[in-house]
Parts: C-alpha cells; structure tokens; sequence
C-alpha cells in the first residue's frame, strides 16, 4: 500500500511463559489497513503472539510501531498508540454496563463530542448493543459480549485491531454478522487487523494474507488465497 | 419499650463509628481485593497528625485538612513502596505486610506521641439530642458518615476517573488493555481510603479518646459491618456498620451474661455466621454471568 516501512514489524519475536517458550523467533509485518490472520493449532502460540505485541507476556526481539521499538512497553503505553487488543474471553468489565463498556474503551481520549459519536457509531454496527445498554454487561449472552468487546476496541479508535478467536463460542450466524462487521469497519475506517482463529476458513475469507503457526514457529507465510486453495496444507493444518 | 429504642439509639450513634470504619475498609477491598488489617492504624496515625497540628497552634478545620491530605499521600505511598512490590505474591505475603504495617504505625505512634489518652475536640460539640439518647457529636458523625457516601457515589458511578478505578479494580488485565493505568488506580484506591479513615478516626476520637491503640475494637467492628453489609458494597458496608452497632448494644443490654465484657464476641459471632450464611453480604453483589 505505502512505500516505508509498515506499520508493525515483528523480527525474531521470543516469548516466555516463566522457563517455558512459547514462541521461537517469530517475524512477520502488517501494513497500514491490512487484515492478516495468524492461523495454527491449539498450542501453537497464536494467542501468545497477541499477548506479546500488546505487552502482556516476557519477550526477547523486535517488535516495531511505526519505526518505534514497542517492546518491553507497559500494555497501557502500547495500548495509547492505538492498539486494541480484543482478548481470548472477550475480557467483558461484568459488573458496570453495556454503555459503561463502551465509554472505558475510550478511556485513553479527552474528546468527549467524539467519543459519543464513536458509540453511537458502535450502537449502529450492533444494534442489539443499544437495545441493552443500560444492562449489566455479565448479563449479555456470548455473542453480545463478544460484539462488545469488539464495540470497546473501536472506541480506542485504534489503528491495529488485535482480534483472539473472534469465533469462539458463537453461533454460526453470529459469527457471519460479526465478520461481516469486522469488514465493514476495516473498509470505513482503514483500521489494521491482526486475527487469530480457530476457524480458518472463516479467517481465511477475511483474511487477504495467513500466517501459518506450529509450535512457536512460522511455517508458512502466504496469500490467504493460496493457503486456502492448498488442499495438503488444509488437511495437514488446518482441519478442513 | 424505652429500654429499647434507648439502646438502639445509643447502638446508631455508636454504629455511626463503625460505618465510617467500615467504608474506609471497603475502599480498600475494592482497590486491592484484601482486607487492610492496618486500616485503623493508619487511622489513628492521620488522627494524631491532625492532632499534632492542632498542638502547633493551628484552628481544627485546618488540622482537619492537613490530616486528611497528608493521609492522603501517605496512603499513595504505602502502596507505591510496600505492596507494589509484591502485588502479585500470594495472600499471605500481604498480610504479613498488613501486619508489619500494623505494628510500625502502632509503635512509630507511641514513640512520636506516647500512649497516654489525650482528648480530641469535635466540631459538633456534645449538646445531648432527642432528650439525651444522643448528642450532636454523634448526629454530625452520622451525618459526615452518610455525606461521604455520597460524594463516593457520584465519584464512582458519576467520573470517568470513578469508572476507571472501578474497571482496575473488577478486572486489571482488561483495564490495561484500554489503556487505564492499573497501578496508579490502586495506589489512589489506597489514597482515598486513607483519607477516608483519616475522617473516620478524627470523628472516633472525641469518643474513645486518642491513643495509639483506639483503633482496636473499633476495626474489628468495622470489619464486622463491612462483612454484614458486603465487601463489594460501600452503602450496604455503612448500613451494616449501623446495624453492628445496634446489635451490639440491644445484644449487650438484653441478653444475659453478655454484657459489657462479651460485646466484642459479638462482633466476631457475626462475622462468622455472616461468611457462613450469606457471605457476599447482605447488599454485596455476587456477579452474574453467563458464557
């Protein structure tokens, strides 16, 4: 898309869960607006490549915003850069409301006429959001949670979305309505989305470029069109 | 039937001690999920700094503040150098630093100001109240109590700060992830807490008098309101302080054998059966969820 560097850069990424490593010298880029997918088993240390660009796990490596080293970076510094992390469980704040939700999602802004529209925005993406938003959002059922973590996300108005089984748990409608969300917006407003899924053909669809994980390893890096056109690498990977 | 409400007013008035006890103690579980078991410590330490002030020649109102901004640091601080360090080792970790905390304040008052008893001065005066069931001590005690209550409503259901502190506190890891600065949130969780008991110990003095060890029985019975009322609940921590203080006395009065010497039994009688039978509380709200 851009001539310079992309926006995130991800050279020789380690990751550590106490002595165990979880990831071996990761690499991969993202560019301004891309949708990538980052595709493998359970264990395979795609939850964890999220985990370490927002900061939440001890890494070893280059992980590059913009030109700028962001690792070692505090998760709320890097989340001020406008990358919003939409974690595995959805990461709901139970106890306060569906509205609540939303306006801690823009915690990190001073503008309040923008951040209303923002969730007015988000009540137009989801309207079962506003039918609850005065609701207790522990009460919502999985898939409304799920949309609001979605919905807390985009109030960061973030460049980079990081997106951990989006599908899990859904129903298989919910899950089209809410991938077909995740285009919409990644149309409107350009914002850069890095997916990690079970459901690779779902991921796939979505996705215009996959990364392939095997036990803290990338295996392979190719179009999301090739990946899903490779009958071998479907049934040897992917399950389908 | 005089006896009666003769001691249940007597209970309110000293359950307004124990309410505001109690909300200090609430404060802090809500910021760090244990209970502070040097809460009355650090209440009886901001009263003799509002104290000392007031020796240096200073009007009540500006000891008043001074304690309760220097509480208020002290407070940030204690988090910032004792419990951030272990914030993430086990529970007995931090009691043990509850209870070193305990027993510096205890001593480190005792040497500034020695343990013998010194009178406090209340703003309210002691003219007696509804033919001497109370005093206006006691009614501005209750009223400062129900008055802050209010103010931490509108802070935390009203602020975006409120909601932040609430959202670290319920849940650090998604907090950090929308950018809320968690530590910050709990050391000012700690802030206002000790304020809060600052408040609290300044209105307790003129009635058990200061000294290093006031705060004995009464954090007991703060700790006895807050577990009836609920932890998570910082109106149901308030009630259940009054409620402690009623029980306590219509217990003390009417049922043989307790007395004056088995009204603390009583606070720990029911903080027990209260974990057994309900033990978020009466108002404490257990979380609803589905997956």
């Amino acid at each position: 898309m851009n001539s310079g560097p992309p926006m995130l850069e991800v050279r020789g990424l380690h990751a550590f869960y106490g002595q165990n490593q979880a990831l071996h010298g990761v690499s991969f880029d993202i560019g301004e607006g891309h949708i990538r997918t980052l595709l493998g088993a359970n264990g395979a240390g795609k939850t964890t490549v999220l985990r370490a660009l927002s900061g939440m796990v001890r890494t070893n490596g280059d992980i590059r915003f913009d030109g700028r080293a962001i690792a070692g970076w505090a998760t709320e510094d890097i989340v001020r850069l406008g990358i919003a992390h939409v974690p595995e469980g959805r990461g709901t704040f139970l106890r306060v409301s569906v509205e609540e939700n939303l306006q801690l999602g823009a915690m990190t802004r001073r503008d309040k006429a923008g951040i209303a529209a923002d969730i007015e925005q988000v009540y137009a993406h989801f309207p079962r959001l506003r039918e609850r938003r005065r609701q207790q959002a522990g009460t919502l059922s999985g898939g409304e949670q799920q949309m609001l973590a979605v919905g807390r996300a985009l109030m960061l108005r973030p460049r980079l979305m990081l997106l951990d089984e989006p599908s899990f748990g859904l129903a298989p409608l919910i899950v089209e309505e809410l991938f077909g969300i995740l285009r919409e917006v990644n149309r409107e407003t350009g914002v850069a989305m890095l997916v990690v899924e079970q459901n690779a053909a779902l991921a796939l669809e979505l996705a215009e470029h996959a990364y392939l994980l095997e036990t803290g390893h990338i295996v392979m890096d190719a179009p999301a069109a090739v990946i899903g056109a490779d009958e071998g690498i479907r049934r040897a990977y992917l399950g389908y | 039937m005089e006896l009666l409400l003769h001691q249940v007013m007597a209970g309110l008035a000293t359950g307004g001690i124990y309410a505001c006890m109690a909300l200090a103690v609430v404060m802090i579980f809500q910021a760090i999920d244990h209970l502070n078991f040097a809460q009355g410590e650090m209440a009886m330490f901001s009263t003799f700094i509002a104290w000392q002030v007031m020796q240096w020649g200073q009007p009540y109102w500006v000891a008043f503040v001074a304690a309760v901004v220097l509480s208020f640091v002290g407070g940030v601080l204690i988090e910032r150098v004792l419990f951030r360090p272990i914030h993430n080792a086990p529970v007995l970790s931090s009691l043990v630093a509850f209870i070193a905390l305990f027993s510096i304040l205890n001593s480190a008052a005792g040497y500034l100001w020695d343990y013998t008893i010194k009178t406090f001065p209340t703003p309210f005066g002691h003219k007696p109240l509804l033919a001497g069931l109370a005093d206006t001590h006691e009614a501005g005690m209750i009223g400062v109590t129900l008055g802050l209550l209010g103010l931490l409503y509108l802070f935390f259901r009203g602020t975006r700060l409120g909601l932040a502190m609430r959202a670290a506190a319920a849940n650090p890891e998604s907090a950090r992830l929308v950018g809320i600065r968690v530590g910050w949130m709990t050391a000012l969780g700690w802030g206002m807490a000790a304020s809060i008991g600052a408040v609290a110990g300044m209105l307790i003095a003129p009635v058990v008098f200061l000294e290093p060890n006031m705060m004995l029985g009464v954090l007991l019975y703060g700790f006895a309101g807050a577990v009836l009322g609920g932890l998570t609940s910082p109106g149901g921590a308030v009630l259940g302080g009054f409620a402690v203080g009623v029980i306590e006395n219509v217990a003390g009065t009417f049922i043989p054998y307790v007395g004056r010497e088995l009204k603390l039994t009583i606070a720990l009688i029911l903080i027990v059966a209260v974990l057994m039978v309900r033990p978020s509380g009466l108002f404490g709200r257990s979380v609803v969820s589905r997956v």
